[in-house]
């Protein structure tokens, strides 16, 4: 008998796979959802993504996409309700744009700044700064990137919670603070305020607990 | 009213190719500048200011940046002439995927090749051929990766072709001895006057090498 309906392979503290949740959850669409544990991955995500045995996976009617933008235009393609991304195809280019700024840009940095000591750290929020400072260009006086509602590029950007909660968890100073980045300051508080994007979101305490084990090391050595 | 379409371009990235592709594929009339990599123009600094690269695509004064977007955004906008994705979702996603995959892989496996030495060099070659036979099991025996058709993917992966031979001078190996079917879809993909028209020879772009390594003091 085929397979039906569709299964969301993730992890709960993955920004990645957590784009797809509330992808998923803005289009209404019932899904069944499988924890991953990546030290010891199942034979069904190997079997669904041979290629980069990665999360999330998106399984609709026994077929697999992976890759977390892919699957994003994927459900907006296929569920074309509340739709995630512009009609107009120059402003779907500048979406896809800043999504792809966040992961090849923000992302690599992120995971050096809770690992860097001293002036390479420096370099880094440094660097983060003036990333955000650019996505505020594109925000402007939006309520979300996507305007009234959440759009491709608010979840894409979900990763940016990532870096708060490892820096509250590291005691370093928000780089995401109201004097300095005040437009995008005030997105965060939105996102976190949406209602089906709290529903995605993992409880603070439990997040904050594992970001001091994973980065514990790096406290002891400051 | 006319569209005005210009290209911020470089003779030998593969990344200006795969738009060069699209234009003439789409049948499109453009302009096409060749950009001083070590003396970026205004208008680049000013069309791209995030990541001061090419290629850029100027659509109507509006700038679009990031070869596989630019792509996309040329098979939206002209969608009835030659469309390069499917238009299933399932086949789309797959589509997207496999450009994707390429994006991560070649480039940077292919620039250590002629850029490194030893150990690094042997294993971005080995770590490149086993990316070039998944992606020829990927092709199959389908003509092209979008099927009967030319497609994205196949648009993402032909402009390094014309860089393969000064990968393999640089790293000796040859890359049709293991991926024969990939050559051949190459070769099949440059009878096409968007492909042939759009990539420079081989052995320009070995001399180019010869120069950059020159340059970097790669011996």
């Amino acid at each position: 008998m085929p397979e039906e309906g569709v299964k969301l392979f993730g992890t709960w503290v993955s920004p990645f796979s957590r784009r797809i949740e509330v992808a998923l959850k803005l289009k209404g669409v019932q899904y069944e959802y499988i924890e991953e544990d990546l030290t010891n991955k199942s034979p069904a995500l190997l079997h669904y993504n041979p290629v980069n045995k990665q999360i999330p996976v998106l399984v609709h009617n026994g077929k697999p996409v992976a890759e977390s933008f892919v699957i994003m235009e994927y459900i907006d393609e296929t569920w074309k309700h509340n739709p995630i991304l512009p009609a107009d195809p120059y402003e779907r280019a500048m979406a896809r744009f800043w999504a792809k700024y966040i992961d090849e840009k923000f992302w690599p940095a992120a995971r050096k700044i809770v690992v860097a000591k001293g002036e390479e750290q420096k370099g880094e929020i440094d660097e983060i700064q003036q990333q955000m400072k650019n996505l505020e260009g594109e925000l402007k006086e939006k309520k979300f990137f996507g305007g009234e509602s959440l759009g491709f590029l608010d979840i894409a950007a979900n990763i940016i919670i990532w870096l708060v909660v490892a820096q509250e968890a590291l005691g370093m100073d928000q780089i995401l603070n109201e004097e300095k980045l005040p437009v995008l300051y005030g997105w965060l508080q939105r996102l976190l305020d949406d209602a089906v994007f709290k529903e995605c979101v993992p409880p603070k305490d439990r997040h904050l607990d594992l970001f001091k084990v994973k980065f514990g090391s790096s406290i002891a050595s400051k | 009213m006319a569209d005005e379409i210009m290209l911020l371009d470089w003779w030998s990235s593969m990344f200006g190719m795969r738009v060069r592709i699209a234009l003439v594929e789409k049948g499109l009339k453009y302009e096409s500048r060749e950009e001083d990599l070590n003396n970026k123009s205004p208008l680049l600094l000013e069309m791209n200011p995030v990541h001061t690269k090419i290629p850029v695509l100027i659509h109507n004064g509006k700038p679009i940046c990031e070869s596989p977007i630019i792509v996309e955004y040329i098979d939206e906008v002209w969608k009835d002439k030659s469309p390069l994705l499917p238009t299933d979702p399932y086949q789309r996603a797959h589509a997207r995927f496999w450009a994707d995959y390429i994006d991560n892989k070649i480039f940077q496996l292919g620039g250590k090749i002629w850029t490194r030495k030893g150990e690094d060099q042997e294993a971005a070659k080995k770590e490149l051929m086993e990316c070039l036979k998944i992606l020829e099991g990927e092709l199959g025996e389908k003509p092209f990766f979008g099927g009967e058709n030319f497609g994205f993917v196949d648009v993402s992966l032909v402009t390094f072709s014309c860089w393969f031979y000064a990968y393999e001078s640089f790293g000796n190996f040859s890359i049709e001895a293991e991926c024969p079917k990939l050559i051949a879809w190459t070769k099949r993909c440059l009878q096409k006057s968007s492909v042939s028209s759009s990539l420079p020879d081989p052995l320009k772009i070995h001399d180019f090498v010869v120069q950059l390594r020159k340059k970097f003091g790669i011996e």
